[in-house]
């Protein structure tokens, strides 16, 4: 086992070094940046867009004291539900039936409320009506009662915690969870699966098998390709926990997982490095069968879609704790590490995660031995009783 | 572990005892039994097709043999004894972004050989060899020889116990298939096996101690040279002034005429008889010459004239190549 590290060690350092100092590892940190940074100005630019244009604009055909009833209700009662709850009101003349003021081509209302505040009338495409009839029946309501109406005042009595409250922010911590990770995988695992052609194509593999177990390439391997993840994810956590600490509000505190925040991330990363085997072990072993860059592209669709089923299965798990299919996606491989992330942010137990963390690892190592036998037998065509190989030591 | 004790000194440094390794029906390998003797230099003779690549490629454990059992330096699983073998396969590959010094640190590396120490070492190997300005150059900058030069000594870099190179004068001009003859024998000297495969008989006639002629997956001969030679009686070539009498119902009977001259293998009853002969008869004898034969004939013999053919294509493509 000794000689295996030490052999997958030499293999993983030429990789990582080989990846790390070449000048396209700028554009791989920089890359995932790029959407992050655009996306943010545009959610900054949209946010804006929706709380003011975008809230659906309502004509007041009304005589100017019920316009001005109508107004200061719509001002309290947004005082109260916040400046996104209602449509906006803009005074139109009374004039024009409503429909001929809705066909004129420098309309801007969606819709006209003509008639008296005790009898409003609301004209509009059907749509709309369904839309806005509920929020200007409660305008009306309020602007009707302006005399009478008090607001009732609810008074506040506050705990440190509520166990709902808790559970609806552990999940979502879950769920975040699950997703951080299998973006990251879905994102850096992918490029495990040309691995081997580089080797292949060079006559590299020769010397290679050689000289160390087939076992020690496709380790070392997987731990450069881990590395370079590590380096990029320390790049891109930082530069968002950089973000997050400039932008955050003051006072703002998270939410705690179940099993705090120092594990919970301990364990983020324990998972993500599982999972990351656990795909990249797979994609090592089918990527070392292809004898092309173009088979291996081929490969890439059907492997894709695999992965987002396995993250719709576990997203539906998470909030079904100790159902059978949560137990099954812990069970199952492949979901392990995702399904675990969840449960670290909503049970505290931590000796799950142990033998989560053995159970994954052995698969990691089974299916290496299986890319392992394939690789001999179908491209280095080695003879041989295939379940002899299988569970003999690594030098053969 | 791989080769952390050194294994006791076994007589053969390679054995291979009744291997077979097929791919489909094709037998490329047939029950193949050698042994190689340990401080020798051995060659495995052959055309291409012949199975020497894949033998070799079994031997190291590589490929796994469908029937029979091998040793390497004395261990039944190859890759134990990694750390003491150096292997220069057919088909010659490096990292074409390495440094020439780094490829030879690396391919040390990967046999046990700490970087720092496999570093300098390929630093002073190159310095020597008259590479020094290509040091720092990545592989992809080199020539093909200078590639291959670089990719040699990255297996002997960690001075191996033995080493074994398939085709190793395969792409390489003149000047360095001497220089590379020259590095064998001073490895040899300093008491490493060397295994090598080739289909350039005069490169085996020269290195080699022992050989074994592969043909069809076969060892159609196994020992030394010498041998290998001594299958074939001495050739007389014999010219006389006249070219009939009594004289020459003492010619073997497969005597051969051709270019003037007489052409048979020395009798078992020795040339005297002959000789006698033609004084008697008196012929007149113009030369008289018995010429020990070459691995050349002695190929031809073993192997048969088809496969000696091929070795001669084989050979001519490479240079023409």
């Amino acid at each position: 086992m000794r000689e295996l590290l030490r052999a997958a060690s030499v293999i993983a350092r030429r990789d990582f070094t080989a990846v790390v100092l070449s000048r396209t590892f700028i554009l791989f940190l920089i890359g995932p940046l790029v959407p992050i940074v655009i996306g943010m100005v545009f959610a900054g630019f949209t946010q804006k867009i929706s709380s003011t244009d975008l809230r659906p604009v309502v004509g007041i055909a009304m005589t100017p004291a019920d316009v001005g009833a109508l107004e200061r209700a719509h001002k309290r009662l947004t005082e109260r539900m916040g400046p996104q709850a209602l449509p906006r009101l803009h005074a139109v003349p009374l004039g024009l039936p409503p429909r001929t003021q809705l066909a004129r081509p420098d309309s801007d209302v969606v819709a006209i409320l003509s008639g008296t505040v005790s009898r409003p009338v609301l004209t509009g495409k059907p749509e709309d009506l369904d839309r806005l009839q509920g929020d200007l029946s409660l305008i009306a309501s309020a602007a009707q009662a302006e005399k009478v109406l008090h607001m009732v005042k609810v008074e506040r009595q506050e705990v440190s915690t509520s166990l709902g409250a808790q559970s609806q922010a552990r999940l979502l911590i879950g769920r975040t969870g699950q997703i951080v990770i299998f973006f990251l995988t879905i994102l850096l695992a992918g490029m495990i699966l040309s691995n081997l052609v580089e080797e292949k194509t060079n006559k590299i593999i020769e010397i290679l098998a050689a000289a160390v177990p087939v076992d020690a390439i496709f380790l070392g391997k997987l731990i450069a390709m881990l590395g370079m993840s590590f380096v990029g994810i320390a790049f891109w956590g930082g530069t968002a926990f950089a973000i997050f600490m400039a932008l955050k509000a003051p006072g703002t505190v998270l939410p705690d997982p179940a099993v705090g925040w120092p594990a919970f991330i301990a364990l983020g990363i324990v998972y993500f490095a599982m999972a990351y085997t656990l795909l990249g072990s797979l994609f090592l072993g089918i990527g070392a069968q292809a004898a092309t860059v173009r088979e291996v592209q081929t490969l890439n669709m059907p492997i894709t879609m695999g992965q987002m089923m396995i993250f719709f299965f576990v997203s539906y798990t998470v909030d079904h704790m100790g159902s059978p299919l949560e137990v099954a996606s812990v069970v199952f491989p492949f979901s392990s590490p995702f399904a675990m992330i969840a449960r670290a942010a909503q049970d505290a137990a931590l000796w799950p995660h142990l033998v989560a963390i053995l159970w994954q690892g052995a698969w990691v190592a089974l299916i290496i031995r299986i890319g392992v036998l394939l690789f001999r037998r179908h491209v280095l065509k080695s003879g041989g009783r295939w379940w002899k190989q299988l569970f003999r030591g690594s030098t053969g | 572990m791989i080769g952390d004790t050194p294994a006791p000194a076994a007589p053969y440094a390679v054995e291979g005892h009744a291997l077979v390794k097929a791919f489909g029906d094709f037998r490329a390998v047939d029950g193949v039994d050698i042994a190689v003797p340990a401080g020798t230099i051995y060659g495995i003779l052959g055309p291409n097709g012949a199975g020497k690549t894949t033998l070799l490629r079994t031997l190291l454990g590589i490929i796994d043999p469908d029937e029979g059992h091998r040793t390497l330096l004395g261990d039944p699983a190859p890759l134990r004894m990694a750390r003491q073998v150096g292997y220069l396969p057919e088909e010659r590959g490096l990292y074409p972004s390495m440094k020439a010094y780094e490829a030879i640190a690396f391919m040390g590396a990967l046999r046990g050989l700490p970087l720092h120490v496999g570093r300098e070492r390929a630093r002073a190997m190159l310095q020597d060899y008259g590479m020094g300005a290509s040091v720092e150059k990545p592989i992809r900058q080199l020539s093909k020889g200078m590639a291959q030069t670089v990719q040699l000594f990255g297996t002997i870099v960690h001075e191996p116990r033995l080493i074994v190179l398939d085709e190793p004068f395969s792409g390489l001009d003149a000047m360095n298939q001497e220089k590379l003859e020259a590095l064998i024998r001073d490895q040899a000297r300093k008491g490493v096996t060397i295994l090598f495969s080739t289909h350039v008989i005069a490169h085996a006639e020269r290195l080699c101690e022992r050989i074994a002629i592969v043909a069809g997956g076969r060892i159609r001969f196994e020992g030394s040279v010498s041998d290998a030679r001594d299958r074939l009686p001495p050739q007389v070539t014999l010219r006389t002034r006249l070219s009939d009498g009594a004289w020459r119902r003492a010619l073997p009977t497969d005597t051969l005429a051709q270019d003037g001259a007489w052409h048979f293998a020395l009798p078992d009853d020795g040339i005297e008889p002959l000789l006698r002969a033609l004084l008697d008869g008196q012929a007149g004898i113009e030369s008289l010459s018995i010429e020990r034969p070459g691995l050349h004939d002695a190929f031809v013999a073993i192997a048969g004239e088809a496969a000696a053919r091929q070795m001669r294509d084989d050979a001519t493509q490479e240079t023409g190549a």
